[in-house]
């Protein structure tokens, strides 16, 4: 051990050496990062988990598995830290199908021998990663917000009302990030080798994509947006969310809502912010016309200020909110509208 | 076709929960309980594929304490027509009730096994994909739409950026996202006559499934709280603390 230790000290920079001197038992440590992605553009959270994967320590792969996505995998190998990107392109990979996906994460793990699996959360992710757990015979640690060493992690339980930090005994670690949780690695500066994997035997035949709605937007991402415009039962109806969107495009931030708003039929499903929807954590999230449900308050209150208008003063929001204004938001939404413009 | 709910006995929705002194979980003591609810969600999308017609029987299944055969029984008042309780005073993780399930699976050999995206306590969100995975079933995670017929499911799914369709054959792992269905309530009657359903009762041992973990939980503790805010008088203080903070400009 410590002569590989020393071979290590001499080939490598001196803030590899601190990383490792910091995670002393990570000296085996290889994480293969499952990459998030279109088959077009890298999702930023793929970022976020590159850099939870380096505060695991060890080499840092990241696996694109998908159809025609040359130009992630490029992508992938300019994100600082990454030391390798290994590419599988067949078109059973184009959906993220778990059945098929699984096979390939498999396939990789075991001819790499990596002792970790990282992803960000993502629908691929939560779908992918128990499966190939469950193959490997280990458990799977969800949703982590903080590394603490590389067989320790925090994660969040009861919608957020309690940390949980569990330590795995496991051969192969497998884990999801929350991408908020960790800053984004820098998207330029590395310079890793792609790597084609084969992609043989990834179709289980199982399961067929059939169609797709996602949502178009030219607004930022709202799990990615610098700034969260909220609405929730109070909003009346769907028409009254245009004013949200047109505070958000003022501020170059994005529209969620409550869970509340979308069982009303105001907003999307994929607009919700919560425990079981999205979890967001800009520098500024304003909800108007929500109470504050905890399962509400799991999905926000990590963002830097949090701003709340409502009408009552009684509403739970304001336990949380940095600042609140008790007034009707139909009132205060279009003033706040025209006080940006100036 | 035979469908198998999991249901899962939690800390109820509404409740704040609380961190015991030693850290070394969240208080139940004493705490109100309830049928997780992703898992009515499930139980209710049963029963309705039950009376389409398209599904003859629906097996209500819980792994954990003597007390989750009253979240068993809350199952059959909906309508499950008999319920397994695995009992195990043990807490297991997600891979472990996954390998608990699929030893009741390939028993009862269900075409269906519905359960909900995650429970709201341990917020995994793992078992129906590692029960898929162990079956080598295909799975339709977070559903928000179900059609199923012999031999085919066709499933409406929530995804990241919207919503997908996916298609695969029986046996299926469904797990069901909170759009899915408006759960019904069990009435009166329907609570009496779940009574006399039948039950029966596990022991994990008898399954001969390994259900130990390599995972320890090191602590449990609260989350940081966030500093008390303040009232704005009106919409032009706010505006004034928020360019103050350089957030608007």
């Amino acid at each position: 051990r410590v002569h590989r230790g020393q071979h290590m000290l001499a080939s490598r920079a001196v803030s590899r050496l601190v990383a490792l001197r910091t995670f002393s038992a990570s000296r085996s440590a290889s994480t293969l990062v499952l990459a998030t992605h279109d088959n077009k553009t890298l999702n930023p959270a793929t970022l976020s988990a590159v850099t939870a994967a380096s505060k695991i320590g060890g080499d840092v792969t990241v696996l694109v598995g998908g159809h025609e996505c040359g130009a992630v995998a490029e992508a992938a190998a300019k994100v600082a830290g990454v030391s390798k990107v290994l590419k599988a392109d067949h078109p059973a990979l184009a959906k993220g199908l778990p059945e098929n996906l699984d096979k390939l994460v498999l396939k990789v793990l075991s001819d790499g021998g990596h002792s970790h699996l990282l992803s960000a959360t993502s629908a691929v992710s939560r779908g992918v990663l128990p499966r190939v757990a469950a193959q490997l015979d280990v458990d799977a640690i969800s949703d982590v917000t903080e590394v603490q060493s590389e067989d320790t992690f925090v994660r969040p339980i009861y919608a957020g009302n309690a940390l949980c930090t569990v330590q795995s005994g496991d051969a192969v670690k497998v884990v999801t990030a929350r991408p908020t949780a960790f800053d984004k690695a820098p998207a330029e500066g590395g310079s890793a080798a792609v790597d084609d994997v084969s992609s043989s035997a990834v179709d289980s035949g199982i399961s067929s994509f059939v169609s797709e709605e996602i949502a178009k937007s030219d607004r930022p991402d709202l799990a990615a947006a610098p700034v969260v415009v909220s609405g929730g039962r109070g909003m009346k109806n769907g028409e009254n969310f245009q004013m949200l969107y047109d505070l958000a495009d003022k501020m170059g931030g994005a529209v969620g809502a409550s869970r509340a708003a979308v069982d009303a039929g105001y907003m999307s499903n994929e607009t919700q912010v919560g425990q079981t929807g999205k979890v967001v954590a800009p520098a500024l999230y304003i909800a108007c016309g929500i109470s504050g449900a905890i399962q509400h308050l799991a999905g926000m209150k990590d963002s830097k200020t949090i701003v709340a208008i409502n009408k009552d003063p009684e509403a739970p929001i304001f336990q949380v909110a940095d600042h609140g204004l008790v007034e009707d938001l139909f009132k205060a939404v279009p003033e706040l509208i025209s006080a940006v413009a100036k | 076709m035979r469908a198998l709910v999991a249901v899962k006995r939690v800390v109820d929705y509404a409740v704040k929960v609380r961190v015991k002194a030693d850290k070394s979980a969240v208080e139940t003591a004493g705490v109100k309980m309830s049928m997780n609810p992703f898992c009515e969600i499930a139980v209710e999308e049963a029963m309705r594929l039950k009376e389409s017609g398209v599904v003859s029987e629906v097996v209500a299944v819980s792994v954990g304490s003597k007390a989750c055969q009253e979240t068993i029984r809350t199952a059959m008042a909906m309508g499950a027509d008999r319920g397994i309780h695995v009992q195990s005073d043990e807490a297991l993780t997600p891979l472990g009730v996954a390998k608990v399930l699929a030893k009741v699976s390939e028993k009862e050999t269900p075409d269906v096994f519905l359960m909900g995206k995650q429970a709201i306590d341990g917020d995994n969100n793992q078992t129906g994909q590692m029960l898929a995975s162990l079956m080598g079933w295909p799975q339709a995670t977070f559903a928000s739409g179900v059609t199923l017929e012999k031999g085919k499911a066709t499933v409406v799914r929530e995804v990241d950026g919207g919503m997908e369709t996916v298609t695969m054959g029986t046996p299926v792992v469904i797990t069901t996202d909170l759009r899915l269905n408006e759960p019904r309530y069990a009435t009166l009657p329907n609570i009496m006559k779940a009574k006399k359903k039948p039950m029966e009762t596990i022991d994990p041992a008898a399954l001969g499934v390994d259900v130990s973990s390599k995972q320890k939980v090191v602590s449990v503790s609260e989350p940081p709280t966030r500093q008390a805010g303040e009232k704005v008088a009106d919409t032009a203080d706010l505006v004034d603390k928020l360019k103050a903070k350089g957030l608007i400009a």
